[in-house]
């Protein structure tokens, strides 16, 4: 299925204007039942298993089942995402369970700064090839060009 | 829902960037840049989050382009030689060019940003292959997008951010592009934003040919199923002349889960071979000369490996196995005599190898775990995709744009003479685009996607400045479009109470199914999968004929919602790219990137006249195709 929505947890996101399942899937697929304000995938044959949905939501509420057409079942693969890493624990079906934590930011979440102060831009002239940050930002003295 | 339910919602601005993937990220951080400095208006559209929108959606193990020119590791000249390798010799090397050098200054600051880059113990990025850096980037696109959202809120109430938009089609007023149409996917209203230049940069086209699995697996498609060919769409009807349609690409990745290879072929050292153990890059290397000169130089491009593994497959020789238990042991010979590092060095790999995966397709872990797969133990079966357009990666699909002023050929730039240079214009004015947009300039990935965008959004700006009138806008063709983008919403309400199944019913189509159909057409007679990669002219024309009959079925598509009405859409864009492939396809008549498609009638590569481009436009004043040769013009590198 892709991502499916534990009913026992998914609380609709009470209080919102709409679920971080809903707000977050690039492929508009979940949507919430407004009656049982339960989530659902619409479309688990567009679903692409990207997991956003499944890493955004606060109850912990979506899980993803292998495609059935071409996944044995059993196996698991769970996320938990921090604000500095992610810890995902896989499943097999023969039992066996591995556990990997990676890193995934460097920076506090929402602080990417666009033009660090190092970088000053080297060039005004709108049609230059100079980028802004360039050419500092790319670690030579000046942007190349072909020798004429 | 119908269409008199629907608010128009006007919006004006300067600069319009349509998109939110890497590219449209990198448009929004340069052009708030350059924006602020001359107090110009920017707004991006974006069909999804921009968090977690484009195909960097999920994230990714690696940057698959870093020259590192400042560190004396690679020339930009370099990567230009890797290109045209690549591709057969047809590339926009001005482009590639300008593109590799910027990439290093993108990669740079996502550093900066926040994205973890692995480092070896002098501090150095650690290398995947000559050009690629292995990073940790579950957040990748998180923290680009983070930086792009950062630098647009510089501009207060100047930068615009719209988020679940879908963009439609462009507006025209004497051929120049004022702007775009689309709807919210939220709320029933029809958006117009009129522009004084516009970037189109909104991603490549997945679901044109039926991939292989057509169950559940549909959505796992390798690059990401909400890429529906929107940017090729606009540039082609908005007249823009486009190139290397033809040129998709098809990746061999571990199949099914169509997880990523790179870390197996290029940091662990591993062999392909087939079922009986040959290794077909040695058992048909006398094959490539055939191809010389670019079968014979190195590194061998990635449609000639495709097409070796494919004559095995061809040969009966099936499975392919990525020799993953082959490549572990290799590397754990070398510390036999100290079973202590072995085990350290293991945990590592497993580690690395698991990462590879749950960064950027966490369904080939799945798939691995629910087959107890334990790589040391046993090979994975891998094999060629269907077909992709993405012009970013070792495709080359795309419009044919303006380079540099310092770089492009004379005889490029006297086609922009005329309607002014600007970097990254396409042939209709005020029309820019970048990443999968772009044509002729393939292996940019996502970090070169991202500098493009950023070149895009400064040549933009410059038009702007030099263009500075508001845009003329033809009320009765934006009243006009309104009515037929919300057609399928009123077709829905006028003719479901005929029938008890909302999706069956004998005046309409609803977008499902028209997308099997279309999909079944491009797989059976255009070198889909279950054709083999194989077409011929007489096939091709068939095909034409099958599309003509889906593309006027094109008009009798339904929605129930705003869901559905973003479907039926992608549906129509898809469809456009696929004539369009068709069209060039059967125009070059040759066989040049066998590994991406073989024309039967034409099984030979035709150095003598085809080694150029071939370009096409569809005219929107009366409807008709155009297509011609352009010549490759090499850079002196």
């Amino acid at each position: 299925m892709p991502s499916y929505v534990i009913l026992e947890k998914c609380d609709g996101c009470k209080g919102q204007d709409k679920t971080a399942c809903m707000y977050i899937c690039p492929n508009d697929l979940m949507v919430l039942d407004k009656e049982k304000m339960k989530a659902f995938n619409r479309a688990p044959e567009m679903c692409w298993e990207c997991y956003n949905c499944v890493k955004i939501c606060p109850q912990q509420a979506v899980d993803v089942r292998g495609y059935a057409d071409f996944v044995p079942m059993g196996a698991s693969v769970v996320p938990l995402r921090g604000s500095e890493d992610i810890m995902w624990t896989v499943k097999f079906r023969n039992g066996q369970v591995k556990r990997f934590k990676f890193p995934i930011r460097t920076t506090p979440e929402g602080q990417a700064k666009p033009w660090p102060d190092e970088w000053q831009t080297g060039s005004d002239d709108i049609k230059s090839p100079v980028l802004c940050t360039e050419p500092a930002s790319t670690l030579a003295a000046q942007l190349p060009t072909l020798k004429k | 829902m119908k269409p008199s339910d629907f608010e128009t919602v006007r919006v004006d601005t300067d600069l319009l960037i349509l998109g939110g993937g890497m590219s449209a990220c990198g448009a929004t951080f340069e052009a708030s840049y350059w924006a602020k400095k001359y107090g110009l208006k920017v707004t991006v559209v974006d069909k999804a989050a921009m968090d977690r929108s484009g195909a960097v959606a999920m994230g990714l193990s690696a940057i698959n382009q870093y020259i590192g020119y400042g560190k004396g590791q690679n020339t930009v000249e370099d990567y230009v030689k890797y290109v045209r390798q690549d591709l057969m010799g047809i590339s926009r090397e001005d482009l590639v060019y300008d593109i590799a050098r910027h990439v290093d200054s993108s990669v740079h600051l996502f550093e900066k940003w926040g994205l973890p880059i692995w480092k070896d113990e002098s501090g150095e990025y650690v290398h995947e292959g000559r050009w690629q850096i292995m990073i940790n980037g579950e957040s990748y696109k998180v923290v680009v997008a983070e930086a792009a959202k950062n630098a647009l809120a510089t501009m207060g109430d100047k930068g615009q951010l719209f988020e679940r938009v879908f963009i439609v089609e462009p507006l025209l007023n004497n051929g120049k592009c004022v702007g775009a149409v689309g709807f919210s996917v939220r709320e029933n209203k029809f958006y117009v934003f009129t522009a004084k230049a516009t970037i189109a940069c909104m991603g490549g086209a997945v679901h044109v040919f039926r991939p292989r699995s057509v169950g559940e697996g549909l959505g796992r498609a390798w690059y990401p199923p909400w890429n529906s060919g929107s940017t090729a769409y606009f540039t082609i009807r908005a007249g823009a002349e486009m190139t290397c349609q033809e040129v998709r690409f098809i990746p061999v990745r571990f199949k099914d889960g169509y997880g990523p290879v790179g870390a197996w072929f290029l940091l662990f050292k591993s062999r392909a071979t087939n079922a009986l153990g040959e290794e077909y890059m040695v058992t048909r290397a006398n094959e490539l000369p055939k191809w010389a000169p670019y079968g014979t130089g190195k590194p061998i491009p990635a449609n000639l490996r495709n097409w070796l593994g494919m004559e095995d497959v061809m040969a009966g020789k099936g499975p392919i196995f990525m020799r993953t238990e082959e490549a572990i042991a290799n590397l754990a010979a070398k510390y036999k005599d100290d079973p202590k590092a072995f085990k350290k060095k293991m945990k590592e790999l497993e580690a690395e190898a698991w990462e590879d995966f749950l960064d950027m397709t966490i369904s080939q872990a799945i798939l691995w775990a629910g087959m107890n797969i334990e790589p040391e133990v046993k090979p994975s079966e891998i094999a060629a995709a269907e077909p992709y357009f993405i012009g970013s990666h070792s495709g080359a699909s795309g419009a044919w744009v303006c380079g540099p002023e310092d770089l492009m050929p004379a005889e490029y730039r006297k086609q922009w003479e005329p309607i002014g240079v600007y970097n990254h214009m396409t042939t209709v004015p005020a029309l820019f685009t970048a990443g999968d947009g772009a044509g002729a300039s393939s292996h940019k990935f996502s970090s070169g996607s991202h500098a493009e965008g950023r070149i895009a959004a400064k040549g933009a700006i410059a038009y702007i400045l030099d263009n500075n009138q508001a845009p003329t806008v033809d009320e009765a063709q934006v009243a006009a479009l309104r009515d037929k983008i919300l057609a399928p919403l009123a077709r829905f309400e006028e003719f479901a109470p005929l029938s008890s199944d909302p999706d069956i019913n004998p005046n309409f189509i609803k977008p499902k199914m028209f997308m099997f159909r279309l999909q079944k057409i491009m797989d059976e007679y255009c070198a889909g999968v279950s054709a083999q990669f194989t077409t011929n002219k007489h096939l091709l024309e068939r095909g034409l004929e099958l599309l003509t009959m889906l593309k006027e079925d094109s008009e009798k598509l339904a929605a129930e919602n705003l869901h559905e009405l973003m479907r039926c859409w992608e549906n129509v864009q898809r469809m456009w790219i696929a004539e369009s492939h068709l069209r060039h396809v059967m125009f070059r008549e040759e066989s040049r990137w066998p590994g991406y498609y073989f024309r039967a009638d034409f099984p030979d590569m035709d150095e003598k006249n085809w080694h150029c481009f071939v370009n096409s436009v569809w005219n929107p004043a009366t409807g008709e195709w155009t297509l011609k040769k352009v010549p490759v013009i090499n850079l002196d590198v």
